[in-house]
């Protein structure tokens, strides 16, 4: 072969690669096409079986619900027309608006909703509060559910309503499917369609613009209530793995919005003058430290009161979330700030101060026993309340062991009831999504049921009882004066400490518009 | 030698089953839960109880051997716990990438490696020796995504010549698949480079040292004739040894630089069934990875008779 031949040859590879177009992405107009990076990869698609949070936002483009709520968390039909109730609230009947389908064209009928909510409150825990209260459930014909309650429950058409790892419709065939067994039919009723077989896992995810999906007609749009109107027609989720490259991506265009942009990536971003950088959530996310309260040193609740003392919130959510103090919130207690149960009760045992947790720790009887403290070393927030409070313990007298590890032995770990030093713990730190902490029927840190309870196990019957009384009031004022009990009973309990609050940022290409608040929804956007 | 290499792949059969007998094991030691990760942070303990019972996890550790090794046996890899794809559906998707940037990345490599290596034997002293010796000490020196952040952002983030991250299939056309891995396989090959140039260098010292080199000059023979008909051939079998061993080495690169790049490869695979411990994902994987690794070092095995007609199986 000559030179000449290779040239020509070379030329000839070139043309033709020229020609071939990706067909990802083929005719669909630029500001049609939207590109996220979520904040992870999803692993599971069934919202039922996985609460993952990034789950939980495929299934809102995928699944519509009964109910939506509003940023400020108001209740609003979405594919209910509304509802009644009779029997003095003993039956409620919701009603489904007309027309609505799922992606496969077959009409969504109230036979599909009961199954998709039975199968739904069998693992969601304000799902179970609600099962725990209906006697019945039924579909009375093709459009009409039917709650036969045992006694009136006002909770019940907010908890439809639940905006995280709520109930999602599903068609009947898929949601028969047993809860502890993960779905395959990923046939949704929401506003776009997933195309599985685009599905690359850990790489790309697209959903394509459902055309027989009919929002509301009238509303605005807010977090999960009011009509959700596409302008898109395609949206790809690309799984980027590396916070550098998704900064880098970003700022070459190559990505319309990244949903958490690490802390340190931010004042890059907020540098380009083509990307806006942005509170996502103002609801956000509570940090908190967990105590293992069945062996020394942190069965004897003095000690744990101690830490409180020596606990300054704002060390813990700047090292999570920067400095930017819109992205923070300081002397939180246990209930998410700015919503109507949130107070100061007990906030007073936080004394920010390492002399004054010292000295209680003295004064509580501390004979030296070692504290397993679980440090995650892969998820963010985690592992930079874990360090702030490893170091607290550590400059209090503890006896630290802080083990290092990655999330998933963090999670085998802490279901361990061993003793410390027989490969149990003593304390780790977590992030609660705000939802989780808006009242007593979802939170699970106020509680102390003991062996039933989440991690840690404490046994505190005065949180049971404060809970069972805010569970049967029914005015604001009575449930406000009771979460300010339940959360001084739980600082004076201390079954563990919220350790501050924060706001996740998102980043995304000034030409995006419309972006809602909330959890990440795709309706209303608009792309210039 | 047909024999030979019968016997050698009947001997992978014994390979792959104690490979299998480690990785289950390994991975029932070590500590994490799925059912723990995808029951989520509200979830009680029951009901992380009532999801592991459903994955079967809750049963002993014979049984659940027994019945993995028996759908190995069969060719069924299992089902991932968190997508619910088959394994092998998985591996197959992840295979082009992985396999495209391991090519790229060695055919580059051995392309400027080699060439680097008899240059440097050839001018031993001179400044194209040391030349290459400091990019070799460079090349060792510098981690894997270090080199590729600072070519993403040079090329990609400044210059705009290339995409910062994913990946083409072929299929849709041989520039876009090209571009997007231009980046990564020289941040991955660069240790490769490195690796391969110094083992070059080293055999053909030696190899140049020797009487029919001498001999071959005496002769008259030129200089290309002489490096390259002569010396590389005999000089080969160490260089092609270590270009084997390499091959470990860049699965382990890949890992960090599919992350980098956003590379939807074996190695990205790896490490989310690992966070995740998606069990059938992670043994699926690594049986895949020591298969691989077995045949190349076959190939290798085999290649020494080309090189030396000497050797004889």
């Amino acid at each position: 072969m000559k030179r000449r031949d290779i040239l020509r040859g070379s030329a000839a590879l070139a043309a033709t690669a020229g020609l071939s177009a990706p067909a990802v992405s083929q005719g669909v107009a630029a500001n049609r096409l939207l590109r996220f990076a979520p904040q992870s990869n999803p692993g599971s698609l069934d919202p039922v079986w996985t609460t993952a949070y990034v789950t939980r936002n495929h299934a809102f483009l995928v699944y519509d619900t009964l109910y939506g709520s509003d940023a400020d968390l108001a209740v609003s039909p979405q594919m209910a027309a509304g509802h009644v109730e009779e029997d003095g609230g003993r039956t409620v009947i919701v009603t489904l608006r007309e027309g609505l389908k799922f992606h496969d064209g077959e009409p969504v009928r109230a036979q599909d909703c009961v199954p998709s909510i039975t199968r739904w409150w069998r693992r969601d825990p304000m799902g179970q509060a609600a099962a725990a209260a209906t006697e019945e459930v039924t579909a009375l014909d093709d459009r009409r559910i039917r709650f036969r309650l045992k006694a009136p429950y006002p909770r019940l058409i907010s908890t439809l309503a639940k905006p995280s790892n709520g109930l999602y419709i599903m068609p009947e065939r898929v949601a028969r499917t047993d809860p502890f067994q993960q779905i395959t039919d990923y046939t949704g009723s929401g506003p776009m369609r997933f195309k599985r077989d685009e599905w690359i896992t850990g790489q790309i995810m697209v959903y394509e613009r459902f055309a027989d999906y009919r929002p509301l007609a009238t509303g605005t749009p807010s977090l999960t209530a009011g009509p959700k109107v596409m302008n898109l027609d395609r949206i790809e989720w690309r799984i980027l793995p590396d916070a550098g490259t998704a900064a880098a991506a970003l700022q070459a265009g190559e990505i319309d919005w990244w949903e958490q942009p690490q802390v340190d990536i931010q004042p890059l971003l907020r540098r380009n003058r083509n990307i806006v950088v942005d509170v996502q959530d103002p609801i956000g996310l509570v940090s908190a430290l967990r105590f293992n309260t069945l062996h020394p040193p942190f069965d004897n609740p003095a000690i744990r009161r101690a830490v409180i003392a020596a606990v300054n919130q704002q060390d813990v959510v700047i090292a999570i979330n920067g400095n930017d103090p819109a992205g923070y919130t300081t002397g939180v207690g246990w209930f998410t700030p700015g919503t109507p149960l949130a107070n100061n009760a007990g906030l007073e045992a936080f004394k920010s101060s390492i002399a004054a947790g010292r000295a209680a720790l003295q004064a509580a009887g501390y004979r030296g026993e070692k504290v397993v403290f679980l440090g995650p070393t892969d998820i963010l927030a985690p592992k930079a309340a874990s360090e702030v409070m490893g170091d607290v313990f550590r400059q209090m007298g503890f006896d630290t062991d802080y083990q290092a590890m990655d999330w998933g032995t963090v999670l085998q770990r802490r279901s361990k009831k061993e003793p410390p030093t027989q490969g149990g713990w003593s304390a780790l730190c977590t992030s609660f999504a705000g939802y989780d902490f808006l009242d007593p029927l979802v939170h699970s840190q106020v509680r102390g049921h003991g062996d039933q309870a989440w991690f840690g196990w404490p046994n505190v019957p005065r949180l049971e009882e404060l809970r069972t009384q805010w569970l049967a009031a029914t005015d604001l004022p009575t449930q406000q004066r009771l979460a300010a009990e339940i959360q001084a009973a739980a600082l004076e309990a201390a079954p563990g400490i919220p350790l501050g609050h924060y706001k996740q940022f998102t980043a995304y290409r000034r030409n995006l518009t419309g972006v809602l608040k909330g959890i990440p929804v795709f309706w209303n956007l608009r792309k210039g | 030698m047909l024999a030979y290499i019968a016997r050698r792949v009947l001997a992978t059969i014994p390979v792959m089953l104690i490979v299998a007998f480690f990785v289950f094991s390994l991975l029932y030691l070590a500590p994490g839960d799925p059912a723990a990760v995808i029951a989520g942070d509200q979830a009680t303990p029951q009901d992380v109880e009532r999801i592991r019972a459903s994955l079967g996890l809750d049963r002993p550790f014979v049984v659940r051997f027994g019945e993995w090794l028996w759908r190995i046996m069969q060719g069924d890899l299992g089902v991932s716990i968190f997508t619910n794809l088959p394994v092998s559906h998985m591996i197959a998707q992840r295979i082009e990438p992985t396999t495209s940037l391991m090519l790229i990345t060695i055919t580059l490599a051995i392309l400027i490696a080699v060439p680097m290596g008899v240059m440097a034997a050839w001018k031993a002293g001179s400044w194209i020796d040391r030349g290459v010796m400091a990019f070799a000490v460079f090349g060792f020196s510098v981690p894997v995504f270090v080199t590729g952040y600072l070519l993403a952002y040079i090329f990609a983030l400044q210059l705009e010549w290339l995409p910062v991250q994913g990946y083409t299939p072929l299929s849709q056309g041989f520039w876009p698949f090209l571009e997007n891995l231009i980046l990564p396989s020289i941040a991955l090959g660069s240790i490769y480079i490195a690796l391969i140039a110094r083992i070059t260098r080293a055999t053909m010292l030696e190899v140049l040292a020797q009487d029919y080199i001498r001999t071959a000059k005496a002769k008259g023979l030129g200089s290309r004739g002489i490096l390259f008909l002569h010396a590389l051939k005999n000089a080969a079998v160490p260089i092609s040894t270590v270009i084997g061993i390499g091959i470990a080495l860049l699965i382990g690169g890949a890992v960090v630089t599919e992350s980098v790049f956003a590379i939807p490869g074996l190695g990205r695979l790896t490490v989310d069934a690992i966070l995740r411990r998606d069990y059938p994902v992670i043994q699926g994987v690594v049986l895949l990875f020591s298969f691989i690794y077995v045949l190349v070092n076959l190939g290798i095995d085999l290649l020494y008779t080309v090189f030396d007609p000497r050797i004889r199986y």
